[in-house]
């Protein structure tokens, strides 16, 4: 188990590295990071100025690893728009961002394990239907369009939420709403499979020979085991959120470091979006090591192979 | 529960309507995109950050918008000495808004500390001019410049705020970027860096001031990163006052009860530049001049403007924006030839057209149309779009042929600000025409505004015979807001909020 243990913990380091890498790289291609941060009216004199400054005149892998080497160390630079460090930023910026992606999982994951459960117990039905076409329309539905529909509902024709900012816990009502309905469908598909295979299999029918209340048949044998693969992929989804909640930060003016992130990648502020791409890659990372660990954990087939 | 439900429901309903007072309590909710990291106008180079610095400082002497004449601001007078020394007398009994007095010593600081390359200022454009400020009295200032310099009161009436120097020696630019302190008809209380600014009148601003007697008490201002939300608060009336809103939701919100929309121009041309002396060395098509000008024939400008562009923007034929100082209108003009365009390319040998690619970073529905057009003589551009940092880069390296482009001129009034900096040899520079540099040198170092617009209609002329420039319009912006504001907006693209008031 702990040789196990560390090559996952190995894997998921090296996988974090290569991030960091692609990221390096890909940014720099994008353009010259001293031009978009001297702004369009500079001079030429200007840029020279800036790429001295900041040392985009030194051969990338030197950049690299020194780059590297203070983020080892936890130091991510400065933020060459913000002046301040990088760090300082994603600490103001990422419980935002956290409190967003929690709340819209806890969302998600109320709204669907409920009618996963019922599409599953009444197959066919209504509801099933119903919950069926509530997940197409969550796949399909572009969630910047379902984000300024609920702005023009709630706040312009019925102004009883505000349209954006981060002031107060209302703020997040809407938000929370797009970024968790999006995460609805597959968590609840997900839920009505596993459910509809548990109780077709023959310890439910033992329980139910038993005489047990179809209630205690539910709740404590079959969500149980159904509910497994849901917790695995409610990681997943947590992950989905952060780095897809760039849109709908930026739509309802969140400051959070998705947004932070998308603004940074415009301007060129190459320290604050490697770190962002880091932090979110490693938090990704990090989840998916620990729903390999829990799986390892719970199913020894696993550790084996 | 029942209760509990319809107070949670009333307190949304409150949440709603709470910041929606603007009017009543005389403040002014305004949003903007663009994240302000610091406060400092010397180190941001954001537009808001114009805006910023006009509402908290102010510059030695201010540009009327409307006459475009230069007045005394912190100065009371000025006058030249010769062409590279102004002496400047003082305003007295002005203080800081921390109290600390202004006289001589804060001009010299600002003025010398700002124009020292060791300070790295972001813009050196504004300061690389400045050889020494010195105190010739306690409210005396002797300015001496390294050279020439036409358009030195731009820059006084302009970027060059004036800081008070004891407080900025404390705290420096971090300080001055977090907690500004200036003369400024208002003062910045809270500052959330790309969140948020909130700004209280000054109640001590001087009364001669030439921008006037602030009149709103508070300004709120918040970062909205998308254009959508910003109509949104603007609807819901969380918000008064937005700008840069996109002409077709501009011309939708114009009948919407409540809400005013103004249409400006700004000092932003559009154009499309040619490698017309083979410097990436490709051979392309457009280094021959009759190409050029079959191109600039064969676009419809007139329509573009009137389908796309919108509002008060108008086709431009000189390279430079109208209301610049040198602007001379009175060139060849090319006029929608479709037929003369494939004359043209006929002649050039290219009866059958030929491909390109054709680069562009901004306004992509524009380049399209412009696609469209070219397409029509036999001209089949491949579209190349790409960041502004990234096609700015290529163009420095001298590897495009063939660009759509736009320049705002940083709001100067004076074609220095545009055609020298294209024309000059620059890395901009894909002409390299020797008389054309030559004129332009003449009109960036003369002060004698006659010799000056000579030089420029010259070398204005030589652009557009050669058509090393096809000019397309010039941009606007539409502003919206609560039709009880009053705003005027103005053609140099920098709202004057200290101007502000309510009906």
């Amino acid at each position: 188990m702990y040789v196990f243990v560390l090559k996952r913990i190995g894997l998921a380091f090296l996988v974090a590295l290569f991030v960091s890498l692609i990221t390096f790289l890909m940014l720099r291609a994008a353009g010259d990071p001293a031009i978009a941060m001297a702004g369009e009216g500079a001079s030429e004199a200007d840029i020279e100025f800036i790429r001295v400054q900041f040392g985009f005149d030194r051969p990338l892998i030197t950049q690299y690893l020194d780059w590297l080497s203070s983020a080892l160390l936890g130091d991510f630079g400065t933020s060459t728009y913000f002046t301040t460090p990088v760090s300082e930023l994603i600490a103001e910026r990422l419980p935002v961002t956290l409190k967003l992606g929690l709340a819209s999982l806890i969302f998600a994951i109320v709204l669907a394990t409920p009618l996963g459960i019922l599409a599953a117990v009444y197959p066919n039905s209504i509801i099933d239907r119903a919950a069926l076409a509530l997940s197409v329309l969550g796949q399909a539905l572009p969630n910047f369009w379902f984000a300024l529909m609920l702005i023009v509902v709630f706040s312009v024709m019925w102004p009883i939420l505000p349209p954006s900012g981060n002031s107060s816990w209302i703020n997040f009502i809407m938000p929370t709403m797009v970024l968790g309905y999006y995460a609805t469908p597959s968590i609840m598909r997900l839920t009505r499979s596993g459910m509809l295979e548990v109780l077709r299999s023959d310890y439910i029918r033992t329980a139910r020979a038993k005489g047990l209340l179809p209630v205690q048949i539910m709740f404590k044998h079959a969500l149980r085991n159904a509910i497994l693969p849901v917790v695995s992929l409610s990681t997943v989804q947590f992950g989905y959120m952060l780095g897809g909640s760039i849109i709908i930060e930026s739509i309802f003016a969140l400051h959070g470091i998705g947004q932070l992130a998308w603004e940074s990648i415009s301007r060129a502020d190459l320290p604050t979006v490697q770190a962002i791409v880091l932090i979110i890659s490693l938090i990704y990372v990090g989840l998916n090591l620990a729903g390999d660990l829990i799986n390892a954990w719970l199913d020894p087939r696993i550790r084996v192979s | 529960m029942k209760k509990i439900v319809f107070s949670l429901f009333m307190m949304f309903c409150m949440m709603g309507t709470v910041s929606n007072a603007g009017p009543e309590d005389n403040s002014l909710n305004i949003a903007w995109s663009g994240e302000l990291a610091t406060l400092d106008r010397y180190y941001n180079t954001l537009r808001e950050g114009i805006i910023v610095g006009r509402l908290v400082w102010d510059s030695l002497l201010f540009k009327n918008p409307d006459t475009l004449e230069f007045e005394p601001l912190l100065a009371k007078s000025y006058r030249f000495v010769d062409e590279t020394t102004i002496e400047f007398d003082l305003r007295e009994g002005i203080t800081f808004h921390n109290g600390e007095p202004f006289d001589a010593d804060d001009v010299v600081y600002t003025l010398n500390r700002m124009s020292n390359p060791d300070n790295a200022v972001l813009t050196q454009r504004n300061v690389n001019w400045i050889a020494n400020a010195e105190k010739s009295g306690q409210y005396k200032v002797r300015l001496t410049m390294k050279r020439p310099t036409p358009t030195v009161l731009e820059f006084l009436a302009g970027p060059l705020l004036i800081y008070p120097n004891e407080y900025y020696e404390e705290v420096g630019p971090e300080g001055m970027g977090m907690a500004p302190i200036g003369t400024g008809p208002y003062r910045v209380t809270d500052f959330d860096p790309g969140v948020s600014i909130t700004f209280e009148r000054n109640e001590n601003y001087f009364g001669d001031s030439p921008k006037g007697i602030p009149q709103i008490d508070t300004i709120r201002q918040r970062t909205i990163p998308d254009n959508n939300t910003q109509i949104a608060e603007l609807l819901a009336g969380t918000v008064d006052w937005i700008w840069k809103v996109p002409t077709d939701q501009a011309e939708r919100l114009a009948g919407r009860p409540g809400i005013k929309v103004l249409n400006e121009q700004t000092m932003r041309i559009g154009y499309l530049s040619f490698d017309s002396s083979n410097r990436t060395g490709n051979s392309s098509p457009v280094n021959d001049v009759r190409v050029r000008q079959a191109i600039a024939h064969a676009i419809d400008r007139e329509a573009i403007v009137k389908a796309l562009v919108g509002g008060s923007s108008e086709v431009v034929h000189s390279a430079c924006h109208p209301a610049q100082f040198g602007c001379e209108q009175d060139v060849t003009i090319y006029d929608y030839d479709p037929a003369t365009a494939k004359q043209l390319l006929s002649e050039a040998g290219y009866p059958d057209g030929f491909e390109i690619d054709f680069h562009a970073y901004r306004n992509r529905p524009y380049a399209e149309a412009i696609m469209g057009f070219l397409d029509a003589v036999g001209i089949k551009p491949n579209l190349v779009y790409l960041k502004y940092a990234a096609l700015r880069d290529q163009v420095y390296e001298g590897q495009i042929d063939f660009n759509f482009m736009t320049w705002g001129s940083y709001s100067f009034h004076d074609v220095s600000a545009i055609t020298s900096h294209f024309f000059k040899a620059t890395p901009d520079d894909y002409a390299r025409n020797e008389t054309l540099i030559d004129n332009l040198t003449i009109g960036d170092n003369s002060v004698d505004r006659t010799e000056r617009e000579e030089a420029y209609s010259k070398a204005l002329k030589t652009i557009a015979d050669n058509a090393y420039w096809v000019p397309l319009f010039s941009y606007n912006v539409n502003y919206a807001f609560h039709e009880d504001l009053n705003f005027i907006a103005n053609p140099d693209e920098v709202p004057r909020f200290y101007k502000v008031d309510w009906k």
